[in-house]
């Protein structure tokens, strides 16, 4: 076939102590494609992302990376497998420069000629957000929104993830700015960094992703392309709104 | 020759297992939240959707019966509201009351594709003509054969039910290269051509896609020669998609299943039990795309296997045998089971009959009689009494040799038994009436 399987997910569960966040939770993500995930407020879509990246461990079921069941592995594991997140609320090192938020990014490098392949990385960064070469000296705290994002995204970047997981990139960010960095998100296959992303602004997911799957309340309700589920009127009603295409065009 | 839709069609075993998973896991989820006949059954029978978690699990998961459809009239099984419906149909008239099937905007998508892999199986691209002769109306058969030749780009005409003569004046005149028809229907045009003094080779004909109605192999071969064509057969059914579940590839070896949209099962029709590859009995199938109005589980009544291993074409879906029979259909009669393709099996060999055929099962003074009405050609039946007889005589003789069963035969006019597009009621029982 000509899409390779990246990430697999079988009969995923996880716990929050007593309560459950995700109820038999299966899907896949295939090599170069941006899959997104979608689903109202609580309906566990962050707690999925924490779960594949190893940040909880209260889960079972299986969690297949390049073939190889990562679930429950320590994050920093997981992250040297070839898989990052980016999480909610954007995270950045307030106190430390844009350059060292972005050499955190590649901590878990090392090995020959790694300082080589960094500074090449870093060079690739700069060209895709000129903005953070500009202020790369400056404190990350200091940084607007929508460049702390772009922020958060680069230095997960700078682990080389073969998976990037991306848990709310739109979150507070002025509506311009969030076209801005879905243009980015929307490069990132083409640089060989497969998306698993999570969002509420599904109107702007849906314009970077090709398929999608829908939770609620923990449990997937559907899935397809995005055209489908462009074409399945609840979804319309529930996650985009009326008059959908008038609002983004 | 090609494939529509490589993707799903030459899909690897891995990979169909895990969309298949996903896809009945969310489906499960949707009913059991949506449909009130799942919540009760799932609740009865202590079924949590989220213990699926092999597709093995499925088998948990009581039957869904034609006869809990046909209480849920109109609308009691739907699983959206509905506003998300945009067409309505109902199931062949073959059975007495019908049951209704929505279909939201997805729905008719995916039914479309999958009438598009059918068509493209048979070899029919965009430079072909498509007649389709199956009544556009509240059967979906024609309604469904004509998205999916739209959406390969042929030109369709929607011939619809004309008459006989009609169609065959437009099949000449407008060149049709594709006949799609109920295979009883087919060869009466073939017999409409020969009255009409047409040779058939002055047509177009070349490819003819048969179904809505079991026939046999005995019968393929007669519309072939016939017709001057290379006749394939569909599989569908209107509570899910017809056509649009299963279809024949030009390797003509079974029908492959659109295990992307469908799971099929085989089971024993009599206790439920699961069977294996190559095993015959009753198939059973989950929808795991359909919005509208998703099947779990479904009874199709219909009598099949499924096939192991690789086929030469290049597809990767499983494939089933050709339908032999309905379970509804099937009776028991004096110790002898008999299914009614096999009835037509031996018609279909016998000089001067058509393969339209009734049979009755009466209970006279306590003994059981079968009754065979058969369909004759005309230039037999406004024949002497004495090739009747003759005829008579033989169908019996055959009958009783083949299959052990004694029966009073009836010979009837042409057409007087012939249904259009939803088939013949070929058994009627009226052993346990009144």
């Amino acid at each position: 076939m000509d899409s390779e399987v990246l990430l697999t997910i079988r009969n995923l569960d996880a716990y929050y102590g007593q309560a459950q966040a995700l109820r038999n939770v299966s899907l896949h993500v295939n090599s170069g494609e941006i899959v997104t995930l979608i689903g109202a407020n609580g309906a566990g879509k962050t707690t999925l992302l924490n779960s594949i990246a190893g940040v909880l461990n209260s889960i079972s079921g299986k969690i297949f990376f390049e073939e190889e069941d990562i679930a429950g592995l320590p994050s920093e594991k997981v992250v040297a497998r070839g898989l990052s997140l980016v999480p909610e609320g954007r995270q950045v090192f307030s106190p430390l420069t844009v350059l060292d938020n972005l050499f955190l990014g590649a901590y878990l490098r090392h090995g020959r000629k790694s300082k080589e392949k960094i500074e090449e990385d870093l060079q690739k960064i700069w060209g895709i957000f000129p903005v953070l070469k500009e202020r790369m000296n400056g404190y990350a705290g200091t940084l607007s929104g929508g460049e702390q994002q772009m922020l958060a995204v680069s230095r997960a970047l700078m682990a080389r993830p073969r998976l990037l997981l991306l848990d709310e990139p739109s979150m507070g960010l002025a509506p311009l700015m969030v076209k801005e960095i879905f243009r980015h998100i929307a490069e990132l296959p083409r640089q060989g960094t497969t998306v698993l992303l999570v969002e509420q602004n599904a109107r702007a997911a849906f314009e970077v992703a090709g398929r999608g799957y829908v939770l609620e309340t923990g449990r997937i309700v559907l899935q397809g392309s995005i055209t489908e589920l462009l074409d399945n009127k609840e979804i319309k009603r529930a996650y985009l709104g009326k008059g959908y295409r008038e609002v983004w065009e | 020759m090609t494939i529509w839709n490589k993707k799903f069609e030459c899909i690897s075993p891995g990979e169909l297992e895990q969309l298949q998973l996903e896809r009945l896991q969310s489906t499960l989820n949707r009913v059991s939240r949506n449909v009130v006949f799942y919540q009760k059954i799932f609740e009865r029978e202590g079924i949590i959707p989220e213990r699926i978690r092999e597709l093995s699990d499925l088998r948990r998961i009581p039957f869904t019966s034609r006869r809990t459809l046909r209480a849920a009239y109109p609308y009691d099984m739907f699983a959206v509201p509905l506003r998300e419906v945009v067409r309505l149909q109902t199931s062949s008239g073959t059975t007495q009351e019908p049951i209704v099937v929505g279909y939201t905007r997805n729905d008719v998508e995916h039914w479309t594709e999958l009438v598009a892999r059918v068509l493209t199986g048979a070899g029919i691209n965009r430079d072909d003509v498509i007649q389709i002769s199956f009544d556009y109306g509240l059967f979906p058969g024609a309604l469904g054969m004509h998205y999916g030749a739209e959406a390969v780009g042929a030109s369709v005409i929607p011939a619809s039910t004309a008459g006989s003569r009609r169609q065959i004046t437009v099949m000449r005149d407008f060149r049709s290269t594709v006949l799609i028809a109920a295979p009883g229907y087919g060869l009466r045009l073939a017999r409409m051509i020969r009255e009409m003094k047409i040779n058939p080779q002055d047509l177009f004909l070349r490819v003819g896609l048969f179904g809505a109605e079991t026939w046999s192999e005995n019968l393929r071969r007669e519309l072939e020669e016939r017709l001057r064509i290379k006749a394939y057969d569909f599989y569908g059914l209107s509570e899910l998609f017809n056509p649009g579940v299963a279809s024949e590839c030009e390797a003509q070896n079974g029908l492959h299943i659109f295990e992307d949209h469908f799971i099929p099962e085989i089971i024993d029709p009599g206790t439920g039990r699961p069977l294996d590859f190559g095993e015959e009995g009753e198939l059973v199938l989950t929808s795991i795309t359909k919005e509208a109005f998703p099947l779990i589980r479904y009874r199709t009544g219909d009598i099949t296997t499924l096939i192991k291993g690789k086929c030469s074409c290049g597809r990767t879906l499983v494939r089933m045998a050709r339908v032999k029979g309905r379970t509804d259909d099937m009776f028991s009669v004096l110790g002898v089971s008999v299914f009614p393709s096999q009835v037509e099996e031996i018609l279909t060999r016998i000089e001067g009959t058509e393969p339209h055929f009734q049979i009755r099962i009466d209970r006279e003074a306590d003994r059981e009689v079968v009754k065979l009405l058969v369909e004759i050609s005309p230039e037999i039946f406004s024949d002497e009494m004495k090739k009747m007889q003759k005829l008579k005589r033989e169908i019996k003789g055959e009958i009783y040799k083949l299959l052990d069963l004694e029966v009073e035969v009836k010979l009837v006019e042409p057409g007087a038994l012939i249904g259009r597009g939803e088939g013949v009621r070929r058994v009627i029982d009226n052993r346990n009436r009144g």
